[in-house]
């Protein structure tokens, strides 16, 4: 009995072993086939070309800053539109709302984050749109800012779940002992309480912002998709393309191995990148951040 | 977990069956015992076409079974030519490199004119400009004419609408269009056109943005959009809609054939689908669907 509780103990425990470094190799596994199917582009298309402000990939114009750009604009646009819904909505449900309040909410906050994002997008073609053109009086409505505003919808959900969880995990007697010293209930949540689970509501926009830039299908139904550089001040009120978008719509027709399907490639290695270094900066925040929130709070 | 691990069987059993339908080269005639698979893909145009056909033909021949799906001229040849499908549809003819790819996969491809289109230039209802020279059109995609003011319309910037890069039609109105049919031209669609992955997000567009303009194929065309005149090439000053008629005797300007290939001379039960496609039949239905048939001269009374 003993031995085969044991060897069990063992197949199990090897098994999430092996589950536990698959995650790591599919990683790699990824970063090995972009590195080899999108490098070749920096050799067949000169850096003039690739680096240049115009994409037309029938005439070969590789030009993939707009791209860049594009996805940027519209990344920290949804970024600046969820950062503050989602991390009210946190704190609302976790340190304000009475508890029958927060039972109806948070169920639908979690039917927003079930909503495919083609359904979201195919609302904001039809209704968001062209409300947004006569509203603002713009030449219309497919823009970057209905790209973000949509992003912003899709981002909201992950950012509340994330950060409530990282709310709820603040130990009842740091608000206890805020509110006995005096402190108002803002003043609870403001100084003591958003500053303890500070590592989690950053997680949190991440999480949020990886989610805005990975998205693909809403963004190519509202953004227009037209590879205009946008840095004008009005370029949130233009269409932009993003990188996203530009693979989703121009992966299907490429000959594997061409020039455009190994540039389209070298986007998702960017792609790839970004969301690394936004990974690699929440985790360095967060720590660096909780040393000081426990020094603060012992 | 049961259940799941149930669902992961079948759904491997799926797509092993799948895998085990897609290529049939069929011999004969259908058989009673066995279905005919054909895999057809391509264009976006032409897949309202190509599904009426194949719901037609399938009640026709219940043996048959006909699998119709978009994406696009490009990715169907592209689907040809790799043999994941049996008969590719284009909106624009195949391209010097992909007839060398399918070469190159030992095939030759085959091309079936099967119905004609014409490309509407289409724009919202209140708006006063209702006819256009060529000359015009690939000035304000080109985006030398910016506003509609200077076309006699009203003080509004234009928004131009266009169909993604993978789109037969997108290729087709830039060299017809944007470069007059000079081959030499080199002028492309200016930045700021709007790329829209399908027909009804320029139709929708177009319905509800004043300051639009955009094209289609006229099978796509609503009641809800304007229809512009364009300027025939014999008679400058005239300006013709695009119809049956127009397109028919070659007066509209902007109109072309539309295309299926097959890899190699087809047989069996593709060559008998590619035979009754040119039936007065078949063609009755491109005429529904707002096509233009192709005219047979022992067709025509």
């Amino acid at each position: 009995m003993k031995r085969t509780g044991f060897s069990g103990d063992k197949v199990i425990s090897g098994v999430i072993r092996i589950t536990g470094y698959s995650s790591i190799l599919f990683v790699l596994l990824i970063l090995f086939f972009l590195l080899r199917e999108g490098v070749p582009a920096l050799f067949s298309t000169p850096l003039k070309n690739l680096f240049s402000i115009r994409w037309y990939p029938i005439e070969e114009l590789y030009g993939i800053l707009p791209l860049f750009l594009g996805s940027l604009l519209v990344t920290i646009a949804a970024t600046l539109i969820a950062l503050p819904f989602g991390i009210g909505t946190a704190v609302f449900l976790s340190e304000v709302a009475p508890s029958w309040l927060r039972d109806i909410l948070k169920p639908v906050i979690e039917i927003l984050a079930g909503i495919p994002s083609v359904v979201l997008g195919f609302i904001g073609i039809l209704v968001f749109a062209p409300f947004i053109r006569k509203f603002l009086d713009i030449p219309t409505g497919l823009t970057a800012f209905t790209g973000a505003v949509l992003l912003g919808l899709i981002a909201i959900p992950t950012i509340v779940s994330v950060a409530e969880d990282a709310l709820d995990t603040v130990p009842d007697s740091y608000r206890q002992a805020a509110l006995a010293l005096g402190g108002t209930q803002w003043q609870t949540i403001w100084d003591v309480t958003l500053p303890a689970a500070k590592s989690g509501v950053l997680t949190a926009v991440m999480l949020g912002i990886g989610r805005s830039l990975g998205e693909t299908m809403a963004v190519m139904m509202v953004t227009g998709n037209a590879p205009v550089m946008p840095l004008h001040l009005n370029s949130l009120f233009r269409p932009v393309r993003t990188m996203t978008a530009t693979i989703a719509s121009e992966m299907g027709e490429v000959a594997s191995g061409s020039q455009h399907y190994e540039v389209l490639f070298f986007i998702g290695i960017i792609l790839f990148l970004l969301s690394l270094v936004i990974n690699i900066s929440a985790s360095l925040i967060s720590t660096r951040s909780r040393g000081r929130a426990e020094r603060l709070l012992s | 977990m049961r259940r799941f691990g149930l669902f992961l069987i079948i759904s491997v059993l799926l797509m092993l069956t799948a895998c085990a339908n897609r290529p049939s080269p069929s011999p004969g005639t259908p058989t009673q015992t066995a279905f005919e698979y054909l895999e057809n893909k391509g264009s976006d145009t032409i897949v309202n076409l190509a599904l009426a056909w194949a719901e037609r033909y399938q009640a026709l021949f219940p043996q048959v079974r006909i699998s119709v799906t978009g994406g696009g001229s490009g990715t169907g040849i592209t689907a040809l030519v790799n043999g994941t499908v049996d008969i590719a549809n284009a909106s624009r003819q195949i391209k010097q490199e992909e007839i060398a790819a399918a070469r190159a996969a030992g095939y030759d491809p085959n091309e079936f004119v099967i119905a004609r289109d014409a490309i509407a230039i289409i724009v919202h209802p209140s708006n006063p400009v209702d006819h256009l020279t060529l000359q015009e059109l690939s000035m304000i995609y080109k985006g030398d004419i910016k506003n509609w003011k200077e076309l006699g319309g009203e003080d509004r910037e234009i928004v131009r609408l266009s169909r993604e890069t993978n789109s037969g039609t997108h290729v087709y109105f830039l060299e017809s269009v944007i470069r007059m049919g000079d081959s030499k031209d080199k002028s492309i669609f200016s930045a700021d056109t709007l790329l829209l992955p399908s027909s009804e997000g320029i139709i929708s567009e177009v319905k509800n943005n004043p300051n639009a303009i955009g094209y289609d194929s006229l099978g796509y065309i609503t009641e809800d959009v304007k229809l512009v005149a364009v300027s025939s090439l014999a008679q400058p000053d005239v300006y013709i809609l695009p119809s049956l008629e127009t397109v028919s005797d070659n007066t509209y300007l902007i109109s072309r054939n539309l295309y299926m290939y097959t890899l190699d001379k087809p047989t069996g039960a593709v060559k008998a689908y590619m035979d009754w496609i040119f039936t007065p039949e078949a063609q009755q239905i491109v005429k529904e669907l707002g096509f233009i048939p192709i005219l047979h001269s022992e067709d025509q009374p």
